[in-house]
């Protein structure tokens, strides 16, 4: 299946423009940002709706907890900053006051994983999926591309809930139709395929989708799967694949503990036992360089999609 | 008991009553599950009794999360929830008898207040501390917006104030001029450790909180006189472009002889014979639940 590329763009602008959106269509968004408002590109929203838009500062915990103060006369709070800050920094604000309180705050991170590049390990969270999915009432979505990241920033608005939204820097190509619906806890099948299952989340469901055309050109049929929710799990979409394919990989920009592929595993140990590889990061920092080279370093790359799928299918009896 | 918006100011000797009560409510929850806070939560009961008594504008029988056009609490220091409960069931937000079911199996009382059991009376989670003055600046802004002129009330401890989250929203309230907050530290000067000042001494507390911007008020926590006056001279400092602060001072375990003048009282639960020790020092007057 050939995938049409309608442009290269970051999935952060997809979720300013989400966010512009989401301003003008529902006076109760408000945004909440720790001195990145740039970054986040939350600039629209801010010039648009000065009364909603809120300067935290350099202060991620008090934006949190702000935040979680705003949903009590009925706003939908949108959180802005780099996902490390989102996430380790301000965890115990965001498992009292946003989880356990069941507070309807969305928190959008960005400048995730590697793929943020040369200012190196400190900034590159690559846990936060991890941390964010242990956490009861919380829904985890990491959007593949550009429009899909605008499309799930306009759907979380409509969610009463906790969210995290996870996205990033590098521009990366566009395939999800710009009309595309998305619905959260729903699977997209990207491509159909009897011999393996790759189910990927953001930037992987591009580096995906270029394995493709190796697999194919090595009689290989792969179904892949743009698994854009990570919490809830479309657990039905994992096992109707994997009942014809019989053996899984996957593939995020995150650690293996606590990302995507442990979720999978976690169906398959307990429905439907198959063979899994995983492409991940695999229990180290990251460093400086730039996106591309990062990936390629630490095996999150396309040849690594390709090598993993030839190990499951090798492992099936 | 239940009231729709409190528009008289009471007696002193009716504020004192209802705090007895709620006093002997504290003491008998805390040993009925040999768990839980005495000693801060009776300290701040008479601040509490006259928040929910007098002061505030709230809706007790017809509770909404929103809390749109009425004033709202939040308590920071979770740990004193005893107090916070009694003081709910008393004015009317849930029945007096499910204060038998604090800390137990299934209880709305959590041992620290939760939302997730849907207890009538509170908006957020608390006990990990630092996080309750962001959540009332979060809401106040919100009453702005939506042009709500009604207030924010949050209580917090003294040793909670070495959070650096404190600080944060302190340096944010007066940044952005969030002037529809009355904050109030609870002053014992002790926690878990021993004195405040001891384990990491606060320096200047007036001092700080006036460096940061804010309005800074001080009150006697157990005299009804000293916080009507200073409560009302909040409310009126309210609107004027700063947030408002009172450093209430209070004696951990007040109205308990042997828990007074001691930090040992903070999170530790009076057997049957010290129960009854501390019931002898304080009258019954609105029935035991």
């Amino acid at each position: 299946m050939e995938f049409e590329v309608l442009g290269n763009k970051d999935t952060r602008s997809g979720f300013g423009e989400g966010l512009a959106v989401l301003g003008a269509q529902n006076p109760n968004v408000v945004a909440l940002c720790a001195d990145l408002t740039g970054s986040l590109k939350m600039d629209a929203f801010q010039k648009a709706h000065p009364d909603r838009f809120f300067q935290a500062g350099i202060a991620e915990a008090n934006m949190i907890g702000l935040a979680a103060g705003m949903t009590i006369g009925g706003k939908i709070p949108f959180t802005g900053t780099f996902a490390n800050f989102s996430t380790g920094r301000v965890y115990d604000q965001i498992r009292q006051s946003v989880a356990y309180s069941k507070k309807n705050v969305k928190i959008c991170a960005s400048h995730a994983g590697l793929t943020l590049g040369e200012d190196g390990a400190t900034h590159q969270v690559l846990e936060d999926i991890g941390m964010m999915r242990m956490l009861p009432n919380m829904t985890v979505i990491v959007p593949a591309d550009f429009n899909q990241t605008k499309q799930a920033t306009i759907a979380i608005a409509a969610h009463d809930g906790p969210v995290y939204l996870r996205f990033g820097r590098p521009v990366m190509p566009i395939f999800v139709k710009p009309d595309a619906e998305f619905i959260i806890g729903k699977a997209d099948v990207l491509t159909e395929g009897t011999d393996v299952t790759i189910i990927a989340c953001g930037h992987m469901v591009w580096k995906s989708i270029e394995a493709l055309k190796t697999l194919h050109e090595m009689g290989i049929s792969a179904e892949l799967i743009n698994m854009h929710t990570i919490k809830p799990l479309d657990e039905a979409a994992i096992l109707k694949s994997v009942a014809k394919t019989c053996c899984v990989v996957t593939a995020e920009e995150h650690m293996m503990n606590g990302g995507l592929g442990e979720a999978v595993s976690q169906v398959l140990s307990r429905k439907h036992p198959v063979p899994q590889e995983y492409v991940a990061v695999n229990d180290t920092f990251g460093e400086s360089g730039t996106p591309m080279e990062l990936m390629t370093k630490y095996h999150i790359d396309t040849p690594d999609v390709v090598a993993a799928v030839q190990r499951a299918i090798a492992r099936k009896v | 008991m239940t009231r729709k918006v409190q528009l008289f100011s009471m007696e002193n000797t009716a504020l004192a009553g209802i705090a007895s009560q709620v006093r002997r409510d504290i003491v008998r929850m805390v040993s009925a599950v040999n768990s839980g806070h005495p000693g801060g939560s009776l300290g701040c009961t008479d601040f509490l009794t006259y928040l929910y008594f007098e002061q505030m504008q709230h809706n007790a029988n017809d509770f909404q999360m929103d809390g749109k056009n009425e004033d709202l609490f939040f308590l920071s220091n979770g740990h004193i929830s005893p107090v916070w409960y009694s003081v709910l069931a008393r004015a009317g937000y849930f029945p007096l008898a499910e204060l038998g079911t604090f800390r137990k199996l299934g209880t709305r009382l959590q041992g620290h207040p939760s939302t997730d059991k849907n207890l009538p009376g509170i908006r957020m989670a608390s006990g990990s501390l630092g996080q309750g003055l962001s959540v009332g600046l979060g809401a106040a802004q919100i009453k702005k917006l939506n042009q709500d002129s009604t207030l924010v009330y949050t209580l917090h401890g003294d040793g909670e104030l070495q959070e650096g989250q404190i600080w944060e929203a302190a340096m944010y309230a007066a940044a952005n001029k969030v002037d529809n907050i009355i904050a109030t530290i609870d002053a014992n000067g002790r926690q878990i450790d021993g004195d405040v000042d001891e384990v990491l001494s606060l320096g200047d507390l007036n001092q700080k909180w006036l460096a940061f911007g804010w309005e800074v008020l001080h009150m006697d926590g157990h005299h009804f006189d000293s916080i009507r006056h200073t409560m009302q001279k909040a409310k009126s400092l309210t609107g004027k472009g700063k947030p408002v602060l009172i450093i209430m001072k209070t004696e951990m375990g007040q109205g308990v002889d042997y828990m007074m003048g001691s930090h040992k009282w903070h999170g530790v639960a009076p057997n049957a014979e010290q129960l009854q020790a501390a019931l002898d020092q304080l009258q019954e007057t609105h029935g035991d639940y």
